[in-house]
């Protein structure tokens, strides 16, 4: 048996046979039941689209407000980067650094690793420096928190709208889409069909 | 054939998959796309159990002191995790009651907990329902990010609130505390290697 056909397990070490199932789109590992991969028929061109997508829908969602609040005739405004700017002046630096990190660094990287390693696949060519991208993919991915985010603004909308008049910004609509678009990155993504793809002989 | 990789002398890369043979040399590196390659991840017990105590201590001042300071024409307040969440609760909102207790007080809780039982397991080298303890590490590792929302709720309320004359909003310390569980039991979950939990049973058989 050749090296290539086999596959760990990442959770749990047990060495497979990686057959090439066409239909399930999840493949289980026998033994623990982590996911082992996931098939996707046009899962990379699917996955170059959606990245595109979400650049610019992240764009949006960083200029323009996420909500706004009229009280007593003042209105006042919230975007990503000012509730940063916001806990920094109060002190908070780590909170800051932290909400900046998870919401804005994290999801910037991710995107932009993802677009840089699938977009030149997708003309049969490998990106310069693949495989360091491809590791910060692996690790931004688990720290950008866009989906938490978007329940946080409902949360926030919710409080606010006991006490004032408050109105949901373009942004809060950018970021639903976004979560959207990630979501369906996460379900159309085949790393292995990447790897295979950049590293034909 | 059921073992793992490591037992028939190869590894797999964490990064692209690819399964290698188990060099000598001190740091291997996988040819295809340069990832270090481990058997095991590090020194990951003592690395778990360090962030995890930390982050224990840290769920005490998190929960008791206040996390966010109201202040108004009418008065002021001060809100801590649980206040929050009940004042969700008594203005009609349960649902998001319900969703805010479930991220900032019952996951970190399940969280710190289900890795001690994961770690104290291991280190025991104990054989008992690994399968069960693989899916309790899989849910613990798919949780922990939720327990940031209440950092982003604070965060806009502190933000859009501070710029009216007639109220402000001000964080508060548990805002400090709380963020650092998070980043604490997110890191102790990532530095815990779930391999562990099989390895016993195949020494068993073996």
């Amino acid at each position: 048996m050749n090296r290539a056909d086999l596959l760990a397990c990442l959770e749990c070490d047990l060495l497979q046979a990686d057959v090439a199932y066409p239909r399930p789109r999840k493949a289980l590992c026998a033994r623990c039941g982590a996911v082992l991969y996931q098939r996707h028929a046009q899962g990379l061109s699917r996955t170059s689209a959606l990245s595109v997508a979400s650049l610019v829908l992240f764009a949006i969602a960083n200029s323009f407000p996420i909500l706004s609040l009229e009280l007593q005739g003042e209105r006042s405004t919230a975007t990503l980067a000012g509730a940063v700017h916001a806990l920094w002046s109060q002190n908070l630096q780590p909170v800051a650094a932290l909400v900046l990190f998870a919401a804005i660094l994290m999801p910037l990287a991710e995107l932009g690793a993802l677009a840089w390693v699938v977009l030149p696949a997708q003309l049969g060519e490998r990106a310069p420096l693949f495989g360091p991208v491809f590791r910060l993919l692996r690790f931004a991915s688990r720290w950008s928190m866009i989906e938490v985010l978007v329940l946080g603004m409902i949360v926030s909308y919710v409080k606010l709208d006991h006490i004032a008049n408050v109105e949901p910004g373009i942004a809060l609509w950018a970021f639903a889409a976004l979560m959207l678009a990630m979501a369906a990155i996460e379900a159309n993504f085949d790393p292995r069909e990447l790897w295979a793809r950049v590293s034909a002989p | 054939m059921s073992a793992s990789a490591a037992r028939l002398g190869l590894v797999g890369c964490p990064t692209c998959r690819l399964v290698s043979r188990v060099a000598p040399a001190e740091t291997m590196l996988c040819r295809r796309c340069l990832a270090p390659l481990e058997l095991r991840k590090p020194g990951s017990i003592g690395r778990c159990w360090a962030l995890l105590v930390a982050a224990m201590a840290l769920y005490v001042p998190a929960n008791t002191l206040p996390i966010m300071y109201t202040s108004s024409l009418f008065g002021s307040q001060e809100d801590t995790l649980m206040s929050g969440i009940l004042f969700l609760w008594q203005s009609g909102s349960w649902y998001l009651a319900l969703i805010v207790f479930f991220a900032s007080i019952l996951v970190p809780l399940a969280k710190i907990l289900g890795l001690a039982l994961l770690l104290v397991s291991v280190q025991l080298r104990s054989s008992w329902r690994p399968a069960e303890r693989a899916r309790l590490y899989r849910l613990v590792e798919s949780i922990g990010r939720w327990s940031m929302l209440d950092i982003f709720v604070v965060a806009l309320l502190v933000t859009v609130v501070q710029l009216t004359a007639l109220a402000a909003v001000h964080a508060g310390p548990a805002a400090l505390a709380f963020g650092a569980v998070v980043v604490l039991t997110m890191a102790a979950a990532q530095s815990f290697d779930p391999r562990l939990i099989w390895d016993p049973l195949e020494q068993a058989h073996a």
